[in-house]
């Protein structure tokens, strides 16, 4: 990706979070706007994961988890401001990716996914079984960020929905501005030479071990300051953040927007967040089409929904 | 010490049916290089479809046979709709195509059916047999040497029949195999079949003792997974021990540790043998070569 693109995707990204709200029609899409953009940079922490460095994780919502109940906890037994927990859980979050990211990251393709898909059950069992402090299944009460009455004071007023959804916009746009120089940097270009081949990367010198590290801990901290952004967001949290499923559904959001990119991403995540919206209509029929959906793309559109369209878009033109 | 015994008779049941459920994906990731995570919702078909045909009127025996055939023709339409299309596809595809696949199975479950528990009676009643100072069900003696009667059947299958070597040599190597004319993608198509008739079959041993509802499989696929990958991933012999050995472990764990966080040590074992040996117990110890 040149210099350009990287403009051109982000300016793509903060026009349609800017122009959106014109076509809301009531409050509730700001809701569901800010879910998307919350969804969206836990993936593009993945695409980082997945697409440059070419390692997968079944155990991301782990993370998601680590954040969600650092800003549950930590306001409440630490008396840290929610927004200091949000930190304190991507710091958390990183710290332990990085020391099980050193075993677990020998391991390559089925071992991997279960390796990461172990951590996460681990984590999310955690969350379920230490009532005492976690609330068990039945969740916690998340403390309120304060920004918004902050900024009532100062003479804006806005309702939740437009609140979380400029908030959460403006972290994705920066989550994306940081994937994206990460992509051109010298470190993201040795990731991306791990991704093509390991053997053919460590023979021109890269670091192997150290750059799937490192891509292990950074998707760590995004998905673990989405899951922050999703407890603040909601102001209550239940363990089902850092369930299997949650893992699931971020792995396929990346990969059906197409792994490669972080617009694409940003693309599956809204895709997956709008279709239960869509099918409370049809409850029973939920899981059903889920499930197809995952199928029929990978299947019949391998690179992703938006880089597929894109070559057929292209493919016409020419 | 009786205590130990009764932990390891329950340890044996679960862990019979995980042994299943591995040896499910063993024969399927032999075949394909596919590990097939819906291999849970075949246990849970099974056991699902045994009950509504049993109390749709069927004898019990009927009722199994009929859930095993069913699901077996789903395992191969699986295969033929959602595997075959995808051929050469990444892992990380694959495994989203699997999953996909297993949230269909369990969401079209739910509709034919519904979303409670079920259970139908036990084979040979439920008094408990005591054995120095333990009890164990019946429908556990069931389950163990329905397990045992499964592995020996593959052995039997795998080392004395033309079709099991035909499917030994696709695992072994795809292009060589169809250069003898071995029709690999009629292998992959029985390996489908068959892996979802030894579910279906583990489904309809253990619903007396644990019930069963539409979305049973998940925690067995995990279950199965680990102890296919515990025993080494594509070798029988380690599905049986890896499952025997996984159930002992969450057993001992629950009666000696923490009931909530049995399977957690299940899952710190396996991850502690990866990093040990990362080709599991019984895998094959060549390494990749460049």
């Amino acid at each position: 990706m040149t210099g350009r693109n990287k403009w051109i995707s982000l300016g793509v990204l903060a026009l349609l979070i800017a122009l959106l709200p014109l076509f809301f029609p009531s409050g509730y899409y700001y809701r569901v706007g800010a879910l998307i953009f919350v969804n969206a940079l836990s993936v593009v922490g993945l695409v980082i994961l997945i697409g440059y460095a070419g390692q997968i994780s079944l155990g991301h919502a782990g993370f998601a988890g680590i954040g969600a109940y650092a800003c549950a906890l930590a306001p409440e037994h630490l008396g840290l401001h929610p927004a200091l927990a949000l930190v304190l859980g991507a710091v958390v979050s990183g710290v332990m990716a990085a020391l099980i990211g050193k075993p677990i990251l020998r391991l390559k393709g089925y071992y991997l996914a279960v390796a990461t898909l172990g951590f996460g059950i681990l984590v999310s069992m955690v969350l379920t079984n230490e009532r005492g402090l976690t609330g068990g299944p039945d969740g916690m009460n998340v403390a309120d960020l304060g920004l918004r009455s902050l900024l009532r004071d100062m003479g804006w007023r806005l309702s939740g929905g437009e609140f979380w959804y400029m908030v959460c916009g403006v972290v994705l746009l920066v989550g994306a501005w940081l994937a994206l120089n990460l992509f051109d940097s010298p470190s993201g270009r040795a990731m991306r030479a791990l991704h093509g081949s390991e053997v053919a990367a460590a023979t021109v010198g890269v670091d192997v071990p150290r750059q799937k590290l490192r891509a292990f801990v950074i998707s760590a901290v995004y998905a673990s300051v989405a899951g922050s952004l999703l407890a603040l967001q909601n102001g209550y949290i239940t363990p089902d953040v850092a369930g299997f499923m949650h893992s699931v559904e971020m792995v396929t959001m990346a990969v059906l927007g197409g792994v490669g990119s972080v617009l694409g991403a940003t693309f599956g995540a809204a895709i997956l967040t709008l279709l239960p919206q869509v099918l409370t209509v049809f409850a029973e029929y939920e899981q059903l089409v889920l499930g197809l959906v995952m199928v029929l793309v990978m299947i019949f559109l391998p690179q992703g929904l938006l880089p597929s369209i894109a070559r057929r878009l292209k493919g016409r033109d020419e | 010490m009786d205590a130990l015994l009764q932990f390891l008779f329950s340890g044996l049941t679960v862990g019979a049916v995980y042994a299943l459920v591995a040896l499910g994906f063993t024969i399927i990731y032999n075949a394909s290089d596919v590990v097939n995570f819906a291999q849970g919702e075949f246990v849970m078909l099974g056991g699902m479809i045994t009950v509504f045909a049993f109390e749709a009127g069927l004898p019990l025996p009927l009722a199994a046979v009929v859930a095993i055939l069913i699901t077996s023709a789903i395992g191969v339409a699986l295969n033929k709709l959602a595997i075959e299309p995808a051929r050469g596809a990444p892992v990380v595809s694959l495994i989203i195509i699997t999953i996909g696949a297993s949230i269909v199975i369990r969401g079209a479950t739910q509709l034919v059916f519904d979303k409670q528990l079920h259970r139908f009676p036990s084979f040979s009643g439920d008094d408990p047999i005591h054995v120095l100072g333990a009890t164990i069900l019946p429908q556990s003696l069931w389950v163990i040497g329905g397990a045992l009667a499964v592995f020996v059947g593959l052995w039997i299958f795998f080392t004395l029949t033309l079709t099991g070597k035909a499917v030994l040599a696709t695992a072994n190597n795809r292009v060589a195999a169809q250069l003898v004319g071995i029709n690999t993608g009629w292998v992959m198509t029985l390996s489908f079949g068959l892996s979802a008739a030894i579910g279906a079959f583990a489904g309809v041993l253990v619903t007396p003792i644990t019930l069963v509802g539409y979305d049973v499989g998940v925690a067995l696929a995990l279950k199965g997974f680990a102890a296919a990958m515990l025993g080494g991933m594509g070798n029988p012999k380690g599905a049986l021990v890896g499952g025997l050995l996984l159930g002992c472990f969450e057993a001992l764990t629950a009666g000696y540790l923490s009931s909530q966080y049995k399977e957690a040590v299940a899952f710190i074992v396996i991850l502690g043998v990866l990093f040990v040996m990362p080709q599991g117990l019984f895998g094959s110890k060549s390494t990749e070569r460049v």
